[in-house]
């Protein structure tokens, strides 16, 4: 194993659990749906009850998703953390107010009230989704920083190696619609899952045909969404290693040369936007079917694993462009772990398929049957 | 490039501090009264007595409440050192980011994903499948306890890493001795068992209520009797793994024990402060009188705390900022002034080895970069203004550790009393009314452990490598001023909403259709 091998495997592994997250979001979406799908109290429930038994997972991959980029590209985590300050806190508040409205708002004296904890988890749905694909958007499209990593050689005062270089600490992404534009696709993916999962796991009449008189209307905004900013992707300038010079330079159209260079990930995309299409539409042209969840839930994280490694795979690997200074920019080999470290981890990560197995094993168990209103008593 | 504002260091240590402080309030909850469900419900699955499981149902209802709380906090702080020490991420980040790593992956996701069986799985899963999963989760959280010490022992005392000039960074190169350090395994097992004994405090607290109360009172008997086994075990243990720990921080930290005793001067045969009440506005660096008003000494124990030998060498605060006295390998210790004099020349040598380098100059850069290794260990010390910067609040460390050390050895009499007493607990009101007020009492005893570990070794965000004023994130003070803020509000709000569900709970009390388990 190379290092570069073992630089692209990591890159892998990180977009792969920031798939699963875009795809765990179903209970983000689920989130938003609360008061729209449930309209009695004994729906709202049941709602709550299988998002609530999943939240978990969501957040797992969260925390994952973080620790494993800090040890594979901790200077990623330095510069995206230490800049975008306020995208970050907002998405770690976000969780944070989901983490305990779960656990509190069905409980006697929890202080603020049912409503509010379930008004904290309608604004987890909807903020989560939006930040965090605003802020993968700056993947694309660059942030405003600088890095110079001898900033820490000053014993007389040192500074701060990586910076922003506007005083918006990250809020400036939204100026740049097709960060929103993502954030917005991210939202209307979720809330799609969300139907199809509540088509899979929830028995109630009532709140199925309703789902279903929603996700015409769901889908077609998502596929708005969704192929505008394709085209924005596929379209924009992005930043790439010049193979005769080593620095950092634009290339027009990067993320389409990127597939037309790297035929899996163009494979991976076209077979995910097709699982996700056909996931969505299942329900709709058969009536009510309860399957969709999978082919959907299969088509995300494919898509957005191909996504995500179009930023990081292709020509020397520019994943995190600056805009203010493009040679700062974030490579996979000028902010990865050492090689060593890089190897142990790669140990370490023999275990995750080990834990997708009891992930399934867990799933399985307590999902062997829908939920109905007799779980709610 | 600007300089950092200085008390934007302190808003980040502050907020750090906040987010670590709330979060430990309910970790250790989660650690202890798992243990002590898990019991129950083995005892359950043994005997096959619903009363067991509803025992077991009734605590799990209140680890319920506390862990998901305790989750809340513990992922801002993971994100925390990325966004509040951005230095400190790049500089360590190939060592420190490795437990974080190996934590979600192999212990958060097992609590995670059985937590939901656990919770949800009562009437889905066969009774021994149940129980396996509520070991798991309380493994899973365990695992995760040991990770993130793992991690937190690394900065106390870095191992097995190289400095790289070429990236400026410490790399690892011995994972082994990251993961298995010495620091780092008695870290875990003193946290571990503080939080058993924390968890043992909060079980037989609140079952003295019901006994006060004359209600549930079988109920009451067989949690306490669960339970100060298990805080009886975990109070000794605990002071066991304490003293063990204290001999580390003599060697590795002596600052950290020197303020925690007060001890200005050092020697031989040093005793130890029982209690002591500190004078204020002492400059520790150089007292010209004796900084207490009073104190209560245990002749030579410091020295037997510290060394093992009651005749053993501990070394006071002015000893460690003037050196001279006889260091681990037997040479006179440097002074502090001499320390940063060589850190400066190790930062000079990383600036010199990198303009030698893009020179393409490669005799300076081997020189420089020899250089640097000489001096590298001393590197942290160069970022210092003043040798004074090198004393952490005593104040603070020194009352902390008083707290939790008498707290630690209460509790000890404290299990050994009710696991005496028995049953008869029920017959003298005032025992169950202590037992009730000490639950407080165990949550200041492990505030206080963390504050002595982690105020005790500032001013260093890695010991000796990396003081906090290099460690730091960029940011407008005012950012970081308004997110301590929200966390402050947003962590009390939620921490009272948690109390007042609790005190429901306990108010509404365990199922009472419950049998009562004869002579079990």
């Amino acid at each position: 194993m190379t290092y570069t091998f073992l630089q692209e495997y990591w890159c892998f592994l990180v977009c792969f659990l920031g798939a699963l997250l875009v795809f765990l979001m179903f209970v983000q979406g689920g989130q938003t749906l609360i008061f729209q799908l449930g309209r009695s109290e004994e729906q709202r429930r049941m709602l709550l009850l299988v998002t609530g038994r999943k939240w978990e997972l969501t957040f797992t991959t969260l925390v994952t998703f973080g620790g494993a980029f800090f040890a594979s590209f901790p200077l990623f985590y330095s510069t995206s953390f230490g800049g975008a300050y306020w995208v970050w806190m907002l998405i770690l508040l976000c969780f944070v107010i989901q983490a305990v409205s779960y656990e509190f708002m069905h409980r006697h004296s929890n202080l603020l009230g049912k409503r509010t904890y379930r008004c904290f988890l309608f604004l987890n749905g909807v903020l989560g989704p939006v930040l965090i694909g605003t802020a993968v958007g700056t993947f694309f499209f660059g942030a405003n920083f600088v890095v110079n990593k001898l900033n820490i050689a000053s014993s007389v005062a040192p500074a701060a190696i990586s910076s922003w270089t506007t005083p918006w600490h990250g809020l400036e992404a939204v100026a740049d619609f097709r960060n929103v534009l993502l954030g917005l696709v991210v939202l209307m993916l979720s809330r799609c899952l969300a139907h199809l999962y509540f088509l899979n796991r929830v028995d109630d009449v009532e709140m199925r045909s309703r789902g279903l008189r929603m996700l015409p209307w769901e889908v077609s905004l998502f596929f708005v969404f969704f192929l505008t900013f394709a085209a924005c992707w596929l379209s924009a300038t992005g930043f790439v290693v010049s193979e005769t010079t080593g620095s950092i330079v634009p290339m027009e159209m990067k993320f389409l040369n990127v597939l037309m260079d790297r035929p899996e990930i163009l494979v991976m995309l076209l077979a995910g936007v097709g699982l996700v299409s056909v996931g969505l539409l299942l329900p709709l042209v058969r009536h009510g079917s309860r399957y969709g969840i999978w082919w959907a839930g299969t088509g995300t994280v494919l898509t957005v694993l191909a996504m995500l490694l179009s930023a990081g795979w292709g020509f020397g690997g520019v994943y995190y462009p600056s805009l203010a200074d493009p040679q700062s920019s974030l490579t996979l080999a000028n902010s990865c772990s050492s090689e060593f470290t890089l190897r142990v981890m790669s140990v370490v990560s023999l275990m995750i398929p080990f834990v997708l197995l009891y992930i399934i094993w867990a799933w399985r168990a307590l999902e062997k049957k829908s939920i109905d209103s007799s779980d709610i008593a | 490039m600007e300089p950092i504002d200085p008390s934007l260091i302190d808003w980040s240590r502050a907020q750090f501090a906040l987010t670590a402080m709330y979060h430990w309030l309910f970790v250790p909850l989660t650690l202890g009264l798992g243990l002590i469900m898990c019991i129950m419900e083995s005892i359950y699955v043994k005997t096959g007595h619903e009363f067991w499981k509803n025992v077991t149902r009734f605590w799990m209802k209140l680890f319920g409440v506390n862990f998901a709380v305790g989750v809340a906090t513990g992922i801002i702080l993971e994100f925390e050192f990325g966004t509040n020490w951005s230095n400190y991420s790049w500089f360590v980040g190939d060592i420190f980011g490795a437990p974080l790593a190996v934590e979600g992956i192999v212990a958060f996701f097992l609590e995670a994903t059985f937590i939901s069986l656990m919770f949800f799985g009562w009437n889905k899963l066969g009774r021994g499948t149940h129980l396996m999963s509520t070991w798991m989760t309380v493994f899973g959280a365990t695992l995760s306890a040991w990770w993130i010490l793992v991690a937190n022992a690394w900065m106390q005392y870095p191992v097995g890493m190289d400095f790289n000039p070429e990236t400026v960074r410490n790399e690892m190169v011995n994972f082994a001795a990251v993961a298995l350090s010495p620091v780092a395994v008695m870290k875990f097992l003193h946290t571990v068992t503080s939080s058993w004994v924390l968890g043992a405090v909060f079980v037989v607290g609140v079952s003295s209520w019901y006994l006060l109360r004359g209600k549930h009172n079988d109920f009451a008997h067989a949690s306490i009797r669960v339970a100060s086994v298990v805080g009886l075990v975990a109070a000794l243990a605990t002071g066991v793994t304490g003293h063990q720990s204290a001999v580390q921080v003599a060697r590795i930290q002596p600052m950290k024990l020197a303020a925690a005793e007060g001890l200005v001067d050092g020697g031989q045969g040093v005793g130890l402060v029982g209690i002591g009440l500190l004078k204020s506005g002492v400059n520790w660096g150089n007292p010209q009188e004796d900084p207490f008003f009073f104190k209560l000494e245990l002749p030579r124990a410091l020295s037997l705390l510290a060394t093992n030998d009651p005749n053993g060498y501990v070394p006071g605060i002015r000893n460690l900022l003037e050196g001279g006295y006889p260091g681990e390998d037997g040479l006179p210790a440097l002074s502090a002034e001499q320390q940063m004099a060589i850190g400066k020349k190790a930062i000079q040598s990383l600036i010199t080895y990198r303009a030698a380098r893009e020179a393409d100059d490669a005799a300076a850069a081997k020189s420089s970069a020899e250089s640097l290794r000489h001096s590298f260990r001393y590197m942290g010390y160069g970022y210092l203004h003043s040798p004074e910067e090198l004393i952490p609040s005593v104040v603070t460390t020194f009352y902390s550790f008083r707290v939790m050390v008498l707290l630690g050895g209460y509790f000890v009499v404290l299990f050994a009393g009710l696991f005496l007493l028995g049953r008869r607990i029920e017959r003298l009101k005032l025992i169950p009314l202590g037992v009730l007020l000490s639950i407080p009492l165990a949550y200041l005893a492990s505030e206080a452990g963390w504050v002595v570990a982690e105020v005790g070794r500032q001013p260093w965000a890695i010991q000796g490598l990396l003081p906090n004023c290099a460690a730091v994130s960029r940011l407008a003070t005012s950012s970081v001023q308004l997110t301590f803020w929200l966390f402050f509000v947003l962590f009390t709000v939620l921490l009272i909403a948690e109390l007042c569900i609790m005190l429901r709970v306990v108010a509404d009390g365990p199922d009472s259709s419950t049998e009562i388990p004869v002579a079990e």
